[in-house]
């Protein structure tokens, strides 16, 4: 492996930690965007707040850190995705101010109008966002960032395929946060553990349907990532179908186990499917791992920084997750 | 759109312009919020060590309202970095292609800080109740420090804008080869990296303590009030002559580093010695218009002797003279005054607590410290805009010009006017949520449940009684914490 192809790995790890994190983070928000209004929507809002609080910064850091190993490892790639993608992305960030205000100051906020803005601002942005990331990643897989950078502001991404990952990507992150919120609603709460688990099963069949539609777009518009992901990947496809159908038996028979184990795995698989499809590009077809990679200095220190994160980040990450899971740390009462 | 109209300037210098004034608006409300971000905890901490040896409940109660301070303006604080980390691709995208590569490393490492901070300001924050008191205090150190680390590694890559090093170019201008540690430990990180860490517990301490102070102006003059005037206070007062030094350490290694920007910071036009020191005034084409001038003082204060020969705008090409002198010269002017004037204010502090053990009884010494927190944040914007303007047309100081770093998308206009407006609501939002509760802490003397995005819990009994250390409340509403 050479030092350009250890640094995509490294990406694509941030980028699989984020899909985990920051996606059930965001499905969070949508599953309060749809629990209805005041009243009713009250409890699974409580549930999801109280999950939410204490992780939801660490889970966006995920993104800093992609970004950073993007624009430090292959800085061309960085520049040719941002001069083409201006617009979603432009809209990805619009969302990321709306949703991390809106979640901040709604609690804090006493007028209950302006409590149900923010809350709103919140919970559409928890949508819009991963939508326009997904629009992203598809216009990347589809071949329509030029290596050279300035591609079409619009047509690069209005298209089938970026629209539907788009789509997948709001789709799963709700399924991944419906199966965690079934474990974090469990603690003495059987009403809302059933509430989620209806919500992951739904959410579990959307995103499959998503996939089965993005294979065929992917098929018509991203040729060369269609053929390596039913060749090269089609192992990480058949354990992300594997993971799903499973996770979908234990659902249906009410099952406890393994819940979370096979969410993460599915949505895992598909990730890592899509970096073995793209190999060796990271742009399709027009700028390989290698065509894109810093000097390769730049690259060891990048290895260091993993390897301190490795160390410090992930212990540090593991115990905010287990005082949390352990409801060590609070947000309420 | 109507103020392009009024713009008499090509498309692309049209972007340029944009793409600046967005840069500085969202960096100048983030580095705010930075600063709060490194400075905050260690004041937090110090209360919370002082409640926990001391079993001085007041102390207690000023951590756990800092700390969730700290969970409102780290939330802000999270989301405006993470636009600047957008804008590096949206409106620079050139100067990341180009230099990515080199300057990226300083923010590998700022990452691991800020992921760690994120992790243990949550465990700190939510760890009130169920931790145990040492345990949660340890929990708070780590944010100290990567508070320290964070501000480094961001500066360093600040400082690599204007003293790049570390890199080779081939022909075609693409870094080939990187040497990471003389990226990171260019000749400006030293002075820059230690000016913005002591400007930062100033900002925080001056700020913190202009709160307290306007409290008791408003005759709340409990022991809460006094904790939480002194212990930022102190803090801000051993970071303020520190700073003086660096500081000046600073403007000497711009002298020597990046003349152009020294020229325009003191107006001077002529190369020469036996410079002239400007304080305030107008720069025009013509040398200075309306200064108050000390013959000899900044070839003095350059090079400690007033023969020091110190480089003249004329002698500097016209295409890479920096724009807007006078305003250069003004905020170097206001800064340097702002941090002398506090100095006063630290010396008046410290000569007081040394005879007394107290504070200076007089409200003017209230006064004084009520507008220090504001005076600190323009003395920071200030410094920024010498640093950044000062260092145009270039954004890698003699490599790239800024002009060829900005991107072709169009309607940058449009975003900066968006970005505006949202900043304008966020600026607005926080500070409505950090007063009302404040305006909650000061009514109840314990909180609501439901308070911040991390909100600890209430502090005392739940009879509704206040704590004896807390005054009793007025109906008049005002920035009393």
């Amino acid at each position: 492996m050479s030092k350009a192809d250890a640094a995509a790995a490294i990406l694509w790890v941030g980028a699989t930690f984020y899909a985990l994190f920051g996606g059930a983070d965001f499905g969070g928000g949508f599953w309060d965007l749809v629990a209805g209004w005041d009243e009713k929507g009250q409890r699974p809002r409580d549930v999801i707040q109280r999950s939410l609080t204490p992780v939801w910064e660490a889970n966006h850091v995920w993104l800093i850190f992609v970004l950073v190993v993007l624009w430090t490892a292959f800085p061309s790639a960085f520049s040719a995705i941002f001069t083409t993608l201006y617009v979603p992305i432009a809209l990805a960030a619009l969302g990321i101010v709306l949703r991390g205000a809106g979640f901040a100051f709604r609690k804090s906020i006493e007028s209950l109008q302006a409590r149900r803005a923010m809350g709103a601002a919140f919970a559409i942005s928890s949508v819009l966002t991963p939508f326009f990331m997904g629009t992203v990643v598809g216009a990347i897989a589809a071949g329509n960032v030029p290596a050279e950078g300035n591609g079409d502001a619009f047509s690069s991404w209005i298209q089938p395929l970026p629209l539907l990952i788009g789509a997948m990507f709001v789709a799963s992150g709700a399924y991944l946060a419906a199966v965690f919120l079934v474990g974090d609603a469990r603690r003495g709460d059987h009403e809302m553990e059933s509430y989620f688990e209806r919500r992951a099963l739904g959410a579990a069949v959307v995103a499959g349907a998503f996939a089965v539609a993005g294979l065929f777009a992917l098929h018509s518009e991203a040729r060369y990532v269609f053929d390596r992901l039913t060749a090269e990947g089609l192992p990480l496809v058949v354990l992300s179908l594997l993971c799903g159908a499973a996770l979908l038996g234990v659902l249906v028979r009410g099952g406890r186990r393994l819940l979370r184990p096979l969410a993460a795995g599915a949505v895992i698989a598909v990730v890592w499917g899509w970096g073995v499809a793209q190999f060796p590009y990271l742009l399709p077809t027009s700028l390989r791992i290698d065509q894109a990679a810093a000097p390769d200095a730049t690259m060891t220190i990048v290895f260091i920084v993993f390897a301190i994160a490795a160390v410090v980040v992930l212990p540090s990450l593991a115990l905010l997750y287990t005082l949390a899971q352990k409801d060590l740390l609070e947000s309420e009462h | 759109m109507p103020l392009l109209d009024l713009l008499p300037l090509a498309a692309s210098e049209s972007n340029l312009l944009a793409a600046r004034e967005q840069m500085a608006f969202t960096l100048a409300f983030h580095i705010v919020l930075s600063c709060i971000g490194v400075a905050l905890p260690a004041t937090m901490l110090v209360a919370n060590y002082v409640g926990l040896k001391k079993g001085d409940e007041a102390a207690m109660e000023l951590a756990r309202r800092w700390s969730k301070a700290i969970a409102v303006t780290f939330a802000v604080g999270a989301v405006t970095g993470t636009v600047l980390s957008f804008e590096f691709g949206l409106l620079w995208p050139e100067f990341m292609d180009r230099f990515g590569a080199a300057f990226g490393v300083a923010f590998a490492i700022e990452g691991i800080f800020f992921f760690v901070e994120a992790i243990f300001i949550a465990v700190y924050i939510y760890g009130w109740k169920r931790l145990s008191p040492w345990a949660h205090f340890w929990s708070g150190v780590p944010m100290v420090i990567t508070g320290i680390g964070g501000a480094f590694s961001v500066v360093a890559a600040n400082a690599w804008m204007n003293q790049p090093q570390g890199f080779t170019l081939n022909g075609a201008g693409e870094v080939v080869d990187v040497e990471p540690l003389k990226v990171l430990f260019n000749p400006a990180t030293g002075y820059e990296v230690a000016h913005m860490i002591l400007a930062a517990y100033m900002v925080v301490g001056f700020l913190v303590a202009s709160i307290y102070a306007v409290g008791m102006l408003k005759g709340r003059r409990d022991r809460l009030h006094k904790l939480g005037l002194v212990i930022p206070l102190t803090i801000a007062c051993i970071a303020t002559p520190v700073q003086l030094f660096v500081g000046d350490t600073a403007a000497r290694g711009v002298a020597d580093h990046q003349p152009a920007k020294f020229a325009a910071m003191e107006c001077i036009y002529e190369t020469g010695d036996n410079q002239t020191e400007y304080l305030g005034g107008v720069c025009t084409g013509d040398g200075v218009k309306g200064a108050i001038g000390i013959p000899g003082l900044d070839s003095f204060l350059v090079g400690w002797s007033t023969d020091t020969r110190v480089t003249g705008l004329n002698d500097i090409p016209e295409d890479e003279q920096p724009p807007a002198k006078t305003l250069l010269h003004l905020s170097f002017d206001a800064m340097v005054g702002i941090g002398s004037a506090l100095m006063g204010l630290a010396i008046w502090f410290g000569f007081v607590w040394w005879k007394r053990r107290d504070i200076p009884q007089t409200p003017w010494f209230l006064r004084a410290v009520s507008v220090s927190g504001g005076a600190a944040i323009v003395a920071l914007w200030c410094g920024w805009i010498v640093t950044e303007v000062g260092r145009q047309p270039w954004i890698v100081q003699g490599y790239m010009r800024t002009s060829e770093a900005v991107t072709e998308a169009e309607g940058i206009w449009f975003t900066f006017a968006l970005v505006l407006l949202l900043y304008t609501g966020l600026g607005t939002g926080a500070i409505l949520v950090l007063r009302a509760m404040s305006r909650r802490w000061r009514d109840a003397g314990l909180d609501l449940e439901g308070d911040t995005p991390y909100a600890p819990p209430a502090p005392l009994s739940s009879t509704g009684r206040k704590p004896d250390y807390v005054s009793g409340n007025r109906p008049v509403d005002g920035g009393g914490a």
